[in-house]
């Protein structure tokens, strides 16, 4: 049990000011690539009865958690160095305060 | 030839790829950890081994690509030091830029494994000087992201240049025009999907993947 009053770690921290700073950063194929788990994805879709899918594309999404203070131009140099390779998919940021 | 192996977790064909060098050219490369900085002094020829470093997390290739030895390879192929990447090593390469495209995943969606056919395209390269050019070899793959992509400017490029050394003759992974193997720029840097290294001795029901590193030998050594 933390003492009384006292900041325990893994609670809530009460003060206003620090934030919850997250970021989304959804990874797609670039238009034109071809996407064969996405076309998996549609025949199963078909297989169970839903007839009314034109097209599937699979992505990923990845879920960063941020120390304050990160800018923008820092998620898309994570974005351009790692998270997605630009000579097949494409990358979109979300950014979420307080989320 | 004094030569490197790099080796990430996940790597698997490191020791093949280690037994392969030490038979042809009678010393035993130096297995480097990715988390090493620098290579050995001296190092004559890296190989990059097939596996599935970091478990193929985020895209195969991506997290090896980024481990610290990278730098140093990079480093090397800028001098001209003869550079293999063999499958997850020839996705680990295109991840790191040292060579054009990406590798994704094979287009009816399973893993193949089993020997192949391939043409030899270029035979005027540090690694397959000992093959005829148009020559048919065989040679066994094994992969789940073998699917050679690039824009279309870059396949006419690499056409143009000579720089495919290899092609499936028949349809393996849904590769673009059927590549197997590419070269970089230089001529230094090769990736392919194939494992050489699985067929250097009869043993292994076929010597095809030997010539490559006879050749190589004999390009470094001379």
């Amino acid at each position: 049990m933390p003492p009384e009053g006292g900041a325990a770690i893994g609670q809530p921290q009460s003060d206003d000011k620090a934030q919850l700073m997250k970021a989304r950063v959804f990874i797609t194929l670039k238009n034109g690539v071809l996407d064969p788990q996405g076309k998996a994805i549609h025949h199963a879709l078909e297989g169970l009865g839903f007839s009314g899918v034109n097209d599937v594309r699979a992505g990923k999404m990845i879920e960063l958690d941020l120390a304050e203070g990160t800018s923008d131009d820092e998620i898309e140099d994570m974005c351009r160095q790692l998270l997605a390779n630009t000579v097949i998919e494409n990358f979109r940021i979300e950014r979420s305060e307080n989320a | 030839m004094k030569s490197a192996v790099i080796v990430f977790p996940g790597s698997n064909c490191d020791r093949d790829l280690a037994v392969a060098l030490e038979l042809v050219t009678g010393r035993k490369p130096a297995m480097v950890w990715h988390r090493d900085s620098e290579l050995p002094d001296g190092t004559e020829f890296i190989g990059i081994p097939g596996g599935f470093s970091y478990g193929d997390y985020l895209r195969s290739g991506a997290m090896a690509a980024r481990s610290p030895i990278m730098g140093a390879v990079k480093d090397a192929a800028a001098r001209g030091v003869p550079v293999i990447g063999i499958c997850n090593g020839f996705q680990v390469l295109t991840e790191a830029g040292l060579l054009p495209g990406a590798l994704m995943r094979n287009a009816a969606l399973s893993f193949v494994c089993r020997p192949v056919p391939l043409r030899v395209e270029n035979s005027q390269s540090l690694f397959t000087s000992q093959y005829e050019a148009g020559e048919t070899i065989t040679i066994p793959v094994a992969h789940h992201d073998g699917n050679y992509q690039a824009e279309e400017a870059t396949l006419d490029q690499l056409e143009g240049e000579g720089r495919v050394a290899f092609r499936y003759l028949d349809q393996c992974n849904g590769s673009a025009r059927n590549i197997a193997g590419i070269l970089n720029d230089e001529g230094n840097v090769l990736g392919l999907m194939p494992h050489p290294e699985r067929v250097v001795e009869p043993a292994h029901g076929g010597i095809d993947g030997r010539r490559l590193f006879e050749g190589l030998l004999e390009t470094v050594v001379a």
